[in-house]
């Protein structure tokens, strides 16, 4: 979707739900490879994948991880320990996800306000390069919503990361994919972007994104969060 | 030509009265059944009612609600939208079903679903852990149940039955389907039942729904299963004008979207959001010129069976709702099965 002619990457996903089959959809729209998996043998989400995200290939989670360039979370949070850890070593991950208590459970340590759920995610896997990415917009929002470069009504995607590298891929890969980039700052800045704070949900362009991010401090949430943090500065 | 059905569902939100009070649960309970008389007379195929168990809707047993209307109407069908299985018995769930067919010589059935609130979970005993299994198993015994033949069924979410023979029987079979709201992997399981499928779309563009849609047969093909006509809803509201229908839903909408969406950690709605839901996406609100061309453009872009709208919206006043089935039933539909007939040349795709 951007203007000069991008890099042909391979792009795993692991999750063929709603946010992955969305995702895988609009990288190959970008012309990328996408390597996509369910919670087991590719063969059970080879018709999904199929008619949600044609020209994505079904395989293996270890599979996907493996032999991508850049990796997307879009399983369940509270599924995140079925990840391949040792595949994922070295590699990009973008987690799209959040913490969803019907889905997940009850889990008082994804809860804690002192510690943003990409946190967890990196702190799961050491090796990799954790960017959070993708989780704020809707997945009706992300289907609809990619638009060219210099399009007035482009919409953003807010990236957050604590390597700079990292942060350049996935915010090359959200442009490509269609939407304009807002950097959120590091992975502990990016519970400005979960649910609870204004920007969960935003289906909006940059300029507003950045403003409802901005503003984290002064909302109910972004005091809790505060208050919190201040209390424990161990975490 | 195969005729698209019309519905209206509602959780029986409670209502205020005009002097604005809120309704005490049992008026809103009645209110509902007034409604659906209004509904019956006005030739409105179908009501359903969604199990709930929040302070904002009446309606937690909406098999005893269908009971009530089955005495008061005669053509209306009767159905749950949804019955949340997974924290429900099948057996009892059939048991209560079959008696509403029988109360209402052949009008009754029910939309399965998960459910897209969780309080019955605790409320029940079941633990959300097994969110998954509870349905996959539970929806397995549903479709044994179904044949009205002695079932043999044995799982880890209830207790085994050994050629157990469920009673009533009904006279020709209980309509089932399966409420989904946009998991791929719920479209799959739903054409492994050979069942038919509701979607709920309750945001952004309808069409968005072709792929699931393409998925449900394409997996009843595979499967060998049959692949029924397909049913969408979606919430909505019918005023003598755009601007009125709007400015009467909107600060009820918002209430009870912002307590619930808070739960969930979204930030509140705003005006903006709501106006492009109208505009182009999944509310289906303003004058019956408008609710009607949206409408027909939904079941002919997506080629739908069945096409419900959830009427009801928070403490939305009893008299405006009671106008807004009024108008749907008595110049909406009208108008929708024109528009088909006209655009179709009387044929609507299959």
């Amino acid at each position: 979707m951007s203007g000069a002619m991008a890099k042909r990457l391979t792009i795993g996903i692991l999750g063929s739900g709603k946010v992955g089959t969305v995702l895988a959809r609009l990288a190959l729209a970008a012309g990328h490879r996408v390597l996509i998996s369910g919670s087991g043998d590719p063969a059970k989400i080879r018709l999904i994948v199929g008619v949600l995200a044609p020209g994505a290939e079904a395989v293996w989670s270890a599979e996907a991880a493996r032999d991508a360039d850049i990796v997307v979370l879009a399983l369940p949070l509270g599924k995140l320990e079925s990840v391949p850890v040792a595949e994922l070593d070295g590699k990009v991950v973008v987690d799209a996800m959040n913490y969803w208590w019907e889905v997940d459970g009850i889990r008082e340590d994804l809860t804690d306000p002192r510690v943003s759920t990409s946190e967890r995610v990196q702190a799961f896997l050491p090796g990799s390069r954790v960017v959070k990415a993708f989780n704020h917009m809707g997945y009706h929002d992300l289907d609809e919503g990619p638009r060219p470069v210099g399009a007035v009504d482009r919409k953003a995607i807010a990236v957050a990361g604590d390597d700079a590298e990292a942060v350049a891929s996935v915010s090359r890969l959200v442009d490509d994919l269609g939407f304009a980039v807002v950097s959120a700052g590091s992975l502990r800045d990016s519970i400005r972007l979960e649910p609870h704070a204004e920007a969960f949900g935003a289906n909006e362009d940059a300029g507003t994104l950045a403003d409802m991010m901005a503003r984290f401090d002064e909302t109910e949430r972004g005091r809790a969060v505060a208050a919190a943090r201040g209390a424990d500065a161990s975490v | 030509m195969n005729t698209v059905q019309f519905g209206l569902d509602t959780f029986g939100d409670v209502p205020t009265r005009d002097d604005g009070e809120v309704m005490s649960y049992p008026e809103a309970i009645r209110q509902v059944v007034d409604e659906a008389v209004v509904a019956d007379e006005l030739g409105v195929d179908v009501i359903a009612l969604g199990e709930h168990h929040r302070p904002e809707y009446a309606v937690s047993s909406p098999d005893t609600v269908l009971a009530g209307i089955a005495g008061k109407t005669s053509r209306i069908r009767l159905g749950s939208g949804v019955t949340v299985l997974s924290s429900d018995d099948p057996v009892r769930v059939f048991q209560r079903f079959a008696t509403v067919d029988a109360l209402s010589n052949g009008r009754a059935e029910v939309i399965l679903g998960r459910g897209s609130f969780t309080e019955s979970f605790p409320l029940f005993g079941y633990d959300l852990a097994d969110y998954d299994v509870l349905f996959d198993e539970k929806i397995a015994l549903f479709a044994e149940l179904l044949t009205e033949k002695p079932v043999t069924w044995s799982g880890t979410t209830r207790a085994a039955l050994d050629n157990a023979d469920v009673f009533p029987k009904t006279a020709n079979g209980l309509a089932t389907w399966v409420g989904v709201g946009g998991s791929p992997q719920s479209v799959i399981r739903t054409a492994q039942y050979g069942l038919p499928l509701m979607l709920a779309i309750i945001g952004g563009q309808p069409e968005r729904f072709l792929p699931y849609m393409d998925l449900y047969r394409r997996a009843a093909d595979q499967l060998g299963t049959t692949a029924h006509p397909i049913g969408v809803h979606s919430p909505g509201f019918v005023a003598d004008t755009d601007e009125e229908a709007a400015e009467i839903v909107w600060p009820h909408m918002k209430v009870i979207r912002d307590r619930i969406g808070a739960l969930r950690g979204w930030p509140p709605i705003q005006r903006h959001e709501f106006q492009a839901e109208i505009e182009h996406g999944s509310q289906y609100i303003g004058s019956p010129e408008t609710v009607a061309r949206k409408i027909a453009k939904t079941v002919s872009s997506l080629g739908v069976g069945r096409f419900d709208l959830i009427y009801t919206s928070g403490t939305v006043p009893a008299s405006a709702r009671l106008r807004n089935v009024e108008l749907y039933g008595s110049k909406v539909l009208p108008m929708v099965k024109d528009i088909l007939a006209d655009s179709t040349n009387g044929t609507v795709a299959a």
